[in-house]
């Protein structure tokens, strides 16, 4: 039988991210940690469990792949090593990596930057919201 | 005791006090800061995807270079700390990500992540001893009450960068307690700032630094002290009536052992 493009991505997310989704146990520990529950319409929880149900399509089109802060509270505090953050990073990539997929493009920046904008502050976004 | 010195980009453009201030600091303390030559920037967050070779090999460069030299490589930065902890880990422990680098890199031998990754902070701590540090100040900040601000990554994940314990960190604390000040402990301390959304959504860092501030004035805290340039700015961008003024910790170790205004080295 061959997979489904929802099956190959939800394979492809686990590779990227060196996570294994089916070890959640559905706490819900990472979700009360991160400091962006509110700004996400899919909560770190709720992520791992639409790549367990192969549901991709909702997680490329989710805003939270742009609100995740990559602190790391949730790969910390999580009791079973999923590291959820990893796994939204995994999915951003997913996207990214599609031709088209870049959030940020180097036409923005003039436009973003103000005098004290630290360099660290370019480098990093352009790392996380572009491939 | 010589270390190959990692600064990153930001110490050289608009975190030039991090920078100095550390370099003055290091004299005085007597050890040496001897710069990488031709270091290149670490990218400000480490590359998550496990087939993400390229974009780490910045940082097995300069970790490849301190090893060469047979020194430590120190660095200043919270976010070089952690890029370069995590890259180094993943040479030493991940064998799929070290062979793919160092079949890339065809060094003269292949680098297995054999260099020690240090903070200047864990330096302080580990190497001069916060005891020996305060017998260097001659300024001491007595009266001060200043909360420790530590942001994310310099802590997490612990088991990576064994920093400090995450979730109830101190070197900071003592830091402060050395320098002759009193620290403020704050829940917000090891709370994320907002990080890289700043520059597309402000809303983020400003909910961010407002729930740190509140939490560290309302503990007392006079000022706060932090080792990150993007912490820094976001927190210096706040609008919070809770605002106190944000240091980085080189700069108030400067002033403590007198040399804030000496010779460069
Ligand atoms: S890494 Fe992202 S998902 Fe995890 S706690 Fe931080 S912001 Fe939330
Ligand atoms: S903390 Fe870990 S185990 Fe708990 S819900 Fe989140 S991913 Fe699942
Ligand atoms: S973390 Fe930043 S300041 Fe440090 S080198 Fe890397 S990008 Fe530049
Ligand atoms: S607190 Fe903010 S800038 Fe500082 S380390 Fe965390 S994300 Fe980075």
């Amino acid at each position: 039988m061959s997979l489904t493009m929802a099956e190959k991505q939800a394979e492809q997310i686990r590779q990227i991210s060196g996570s294994d989704p089916y070890k959640c146990m559905k706490c819900g520990k990472c979700s009360a940690s991160c400091p962006s529950f509110n700004e996400m319409d899919i909560k770190p929880h709720q992520f791992v469990s639409y790549v367990v149900n192969d549901n991709i399509e909702a997680l490329a089109e989710s805003k939270s792949l742009w609100k995740c802060l990559g602190c790391f509270a949730c790969v910390e505090r999580c009791p079973r090593d999923v590291q959820p953050g990893r796994v939204v990073d995994a999915a951003r990539q997913l996207v990214e990596r599609q031709r088209g997929g870049d959030h940020l493009h180097a036409e923005d920046i003039p436009a973003l930057l103000d005098d004290d904008v630290p360099q660290q502050l370019l480098v990093s976004a352009f790392r996380r919201y572009r491939r | 005791m010589k270390y190959s010195y990692y600064p990153g980009c930001t110490l050289k453009n608009k975190a030039q006090d991090l920078d100095l201030y550390a370099r003055r600091a290091a004299v005085a303390l007597g050890f040496e800061l001897v710069e990488i030559p031709e270091w290149q920037c670490c990218g400000g967050v480490y590359p998550l995807g496990t087939d993400e070779i390229a974009s780490k090999l910045s940082s097995v460069r300069a970790l490849n270079y301190a090893k060469e030299q047979g020194q430590d490589l120190i660095t200043l930065c919270s976010a070089c700390h952690h890029v370069l902890k995590r890259v180094n880990d993943d040479m030493k422990n991940v064998a799929d990500i070290s062979d793919r680098a160092n079949n890339y890199m065809q060094l003269d031998a292949p680098y297995k992540g054999e260099t020690t990754v240090v903070h200047f902070l864990e330096v302080l701590r580990d190497r001069i001893g916060f005891d020996e540090l305060k017998k260097k100040v001659v300024n001491p900040l007595t009266g001060k009450k200043i909360g420790a601000y530590y942001g994310c990554l310099a802590l997490r994940p612990g088991k990576v960068l064994e920093f400090d314990d995450p979730e109830n960190p101190q070197i900071m604390e003592d830091f402060i307690r050395a320098l002759g000040a009193e620290p403020v402990i704050y829940p917000y301390r090891n709370e994320c700032c907002g990080a890289y959304t700043a520059l597309e959504d402000k809303n983020i860092p400003a909910k961010r630094t407002k729930m740190i501030f509140d939490s560290a004035d309302g503990f007392g805290a006079d000022m706060l002290i932090t080792a990150c340039p993007l912490c820094m700015y976001n927190l210096n961008k706040s609008e919070a009536d809770s605002k106190v003024p944000v240091y980085y910790f080189t700069e108030l170790l400067a002033e403590a052992l007198g040399v804030k205004e000496g010779v460069e080295q």
